[in-house]
């Protein structure tokens, strides 16, 4: 189905073929360097560089750094060395069959489609001769993913908000997180002398007490891991929340974050950026299905059997930011939590609804989460967080 | 060229089955001098590789077990502070001079060596194993990347000590912290997975020869089978191997043939109560009906 890329005579050689390729996995998130380029090329010298799957191993050694990058990397190999995205685009140019539609690769926009019905054979971007630039990208694939995102949160977050919401964020980051221990225990630098351990170190020193053994009460340390709901219903909070939420991630960087609405996405690594809006910009790629409906209970069950299981643990407070409306089964919420729950964690859930008068958290969700939180409060805006600081002290 | 490959035979002559992902990952550590590091969820055999390398390449294996709190002292060196203390008592009897006395205690004799500094001065590269990376420190990991690439520790009152050989480092990771980015990059790479069928087969076979074929597909299949089940402990690698032990242990050889020794064989591979509600014997039972 695939080959091998052909390069031009005029390619400069494998080294900036290399550096083309981190480029390439750069431009996806990968977080790559110099120094990753020079240990590529030197991997391949100890492997049999003309096998494409034995090239494939030891680059994907090289340059992936997580369980999410090994599984994203054979999808960039594809696309820059094997014309694999290339093949498929051609056929999609020249043939005006009804096959084409099947063989197109997903999301690639139409005049990209046709800047390649010239019936050259383009050597994907290699970073090193510039002429090749205009058509051959070698990236098609993946940033065409960019073409079905609807919805754009640049719209929904302005940076004064998230100016604002950063403050809210980091009050309330500091009262959760600001729990010390009771106990006092040996530290080089405490405010109390430990009494004890001196009288016994001086045992060392013939009696005298030359130094001085002290003791501090240690840092609890609590981690937030926040769950935002983004589904239809919860569309319009979705601003003042998803800021607070880069504002919490952002007094904090121990926080984690996930979004949800049919299904669960991991937003932390997006709201770690330190410049706010690429970080909103960042979101915006991953909120795909923005909007959409809820499966409160399906995304908090995935939670809790994969990420909980690594990252919840008893210093952690859950953060639930939803209105408890379901599309699917209830009592599948109240499992869930109940589960969350039993790694020791505290669970907050911020409903905007809450703060209407007269509110009965009637939905059938929450109705079956209620038993299984510590805390339930409304937050429609960020002044309803502010106030929570209290609230959340004490927990 | 095709080192890898005999590398991957190596590992499967000390009962390790490493997949081509892993296999390569290994062997561009070793050409290259860099650290490996392992993730993957428990029970998949991270650790198990460092020891089949060490054993597979006949040399050292020295364990560095990670947890929070871990610090230089338990890591790298300290000094046998008892045997100092008795050796100034025994100066001031002998009459020896204050800095001939200091110049004795602070010396090599008076040095523990912790798995680190051990690693490095090992005559013939060992393999560092640092354990559960993710459970130490940040501020530890910090360090840890300093060593690793230096390779070289500095004690205050010696002077710094190089290494008379690189040590072939791998770290694993259970990924219940994200790791720094410095410390990814410096390392080559590999998730570990749980194997597939024929691999798990192959696992099974190389460790427990005895077990006919037709009951290791079968054990194998039904651990598979309960992989994809929804668990709060899935059973890993390490897990079947003991079920195949209890299985042929108890003489058993048609997994479908008694439902309760079955039952009572599990304890092997389900370890919290939920899980062995999730699977009772008439689910275990189906379960093994459709992996035969």
């Amino acid at each position: 189905m695939s080959r091998v890329a052909r390069f031009a005579a005029r390619d400069p050689g494998v080294a900036a073929r290399i550096t083309g390729f981190l480029a390439h996995l750069r431009a996806h998130g990968f977080g790559l360097g110099v120094a990753e380029a020079e240990t590529a090329l030197r991997a391949l010298e100890h492997v049999c560089a003309a096998d494409p799957e034995m090239t494939r191993r030891a680059l994907k050694a090289v340059c992936a750094g997580s369980a999410d990058e090994v599984t994203r990397f054979d999808e960039f190999y594809d696309a820059f060395w094997l014309n694999d995205g290339r093949v498929r685009l051609r056929v999609t140019a020249d043939a005006t069959s009804a096959r084409s539609d099947l063989v197109r690769a997903p999301g690639v926009d139409e005049d990209r489609a046709t800047g390649t019905a010239t019936g050259r054979i383009e050597s994907p971007d290699d970073g090193g001769g510039g002429e090749t630039d205009a058509e051959g990208s070698g990236r098609l694939i993946a940033s065409g993913r960019r073409n079905l995102m609807t919805t754009d949160l640049r719209e929904v977050v302005s940076p004064a908000d998230v100016a604002e919401a950063e403050a809210v964020a980091e009050r309330l980051g500091r009262a959760l997180r600001d729990h010390r221990s009771r106990r006092r225990k040996a530290a080089r630098r405490g405010r109390a002398v430990d009494l004890r351990r001196t009288i016994r170190k001086s045992l060392g020193t013939g009696g005298e007490p030359l130094r001085l053994e002290r003791r501090t009460r240690p840092d609890r340390p609590v981690r937030v891991t926040a769950l935002c709901d983004v589904s239809g219903s919860m569309a319009v909070y979705a601003r003042p929340f998803l800021a607070f939420l880069s504002g919490l991630m952002r007094a904090d960087p121990d926080t984690d974050a996930y979004l949800f609405h049919t299904r669960l996405v991991r937003i932390a690594d997006a709201l770690r950026e330190t410049d706010a809006l690429r970080a909103l910009n960042r979101l915006s790629l991953l909120a795909d299905g923005f909007g959409g409906g809820s499966c409160i209970g399906a995304s908090l069950d995935h939670f809790s059997r994969s990420y909980a299981r690594r990252l919840v643990n008893g210093r952690t407070v859950v953060l639930i930011l939803s209105d408890g409306y379901d599309s699917a089964d209830p009592e599948e919420v109240g499992a869930a939590l109940a589960r969350i729950r039993r790694r020791g964690c505290r669970i907050i859930w911020l409903n905007p609804l809450k703060g209407w008068k007269g509110y009965e958290p009637v939905a059938r969700g929450m109705a079956a989460a209620l038993p299984h939180l510590d805390l339930f409060a409304p937050a429609t805006t960020l002044a309803d967080l502010a106030a929570l600081e209290p609230e959340l002290v004490r927990l | 060229m095709n080192d890898w490959r005999a590398l991957q035979d190596g590992l499967a002559g000390q009962g390790y089955i490493a997949a081509p992902d892993l296999a390569m990952a290994l062997h561009l550590s070793i050409s290259l001098g860099r650290p490996l590091l392992l993730e993957g969820a428990a029970g998949v055999g991270k650790t198990e590789v460092a020891r089949a390398l060490a054993a597979a390449e006949g040399t050292r294996l020295i364990r560095l077990q990670c947890y929070e709190g871990l610090d230089a002292a338990h890591a790298i060196y300290e000094w046998n502070y008892q045997k100092q203390l008795l050796a100034i008592r025994a100066a001031a009897e002998d009459g020896e001079t204050g800095t001939a006395v200091e110049r004795r205690i602070f010396s090599e004799e008076f040095l523990l060596e912790r798995p680190l500094l051990q690693a490095i001065r090992q005559p013939e590269a060992p393999v560092l194993l640092i354990d559960e990376i993710d459970r130490a420190d940040e501020e530890f990991e910090a360090y840890l990347l300093e060593v690793l690439s230096d390779f070289q520790i500095t004690v205050p009152e010696l002077g710094t000590i190089a290494a008379r050989s690189i040590p072939r480092v791998v770290l694993t990771s259970n990924g219940t912290r994200d790791l720094s980015d410095a410390l990814r990059r410096r390392c080559m790479y590999a998730h570990v997975a749980y194997p597939d069928r024929e691999t798990e087969l192959t696992i099974l076979h190389a460790r427990a020869p005895e077990v006919e074929a037709r009951l290791a597909a079968q054990i194998v299949g039904f651990v598979q089978a309960i992989r994809r089940e929804r668990l709060e402990k899935v059973p890993g690698v390490a897990e079947m191997l003991d079920f195949a032990a209890a299985v042929g242990g108890l003489g058993v050889a048609d997994l479908s043939t008694d439902p309760a020794v079955l039952h009572a064989t599990m304890a092997t591979l389900l370890k919290t109560e939920g899980d062995r509600a999730a699977i009772p014997p008439e689910v275990a039972a189906r379960l093994v009906g459709r992996a035969a």
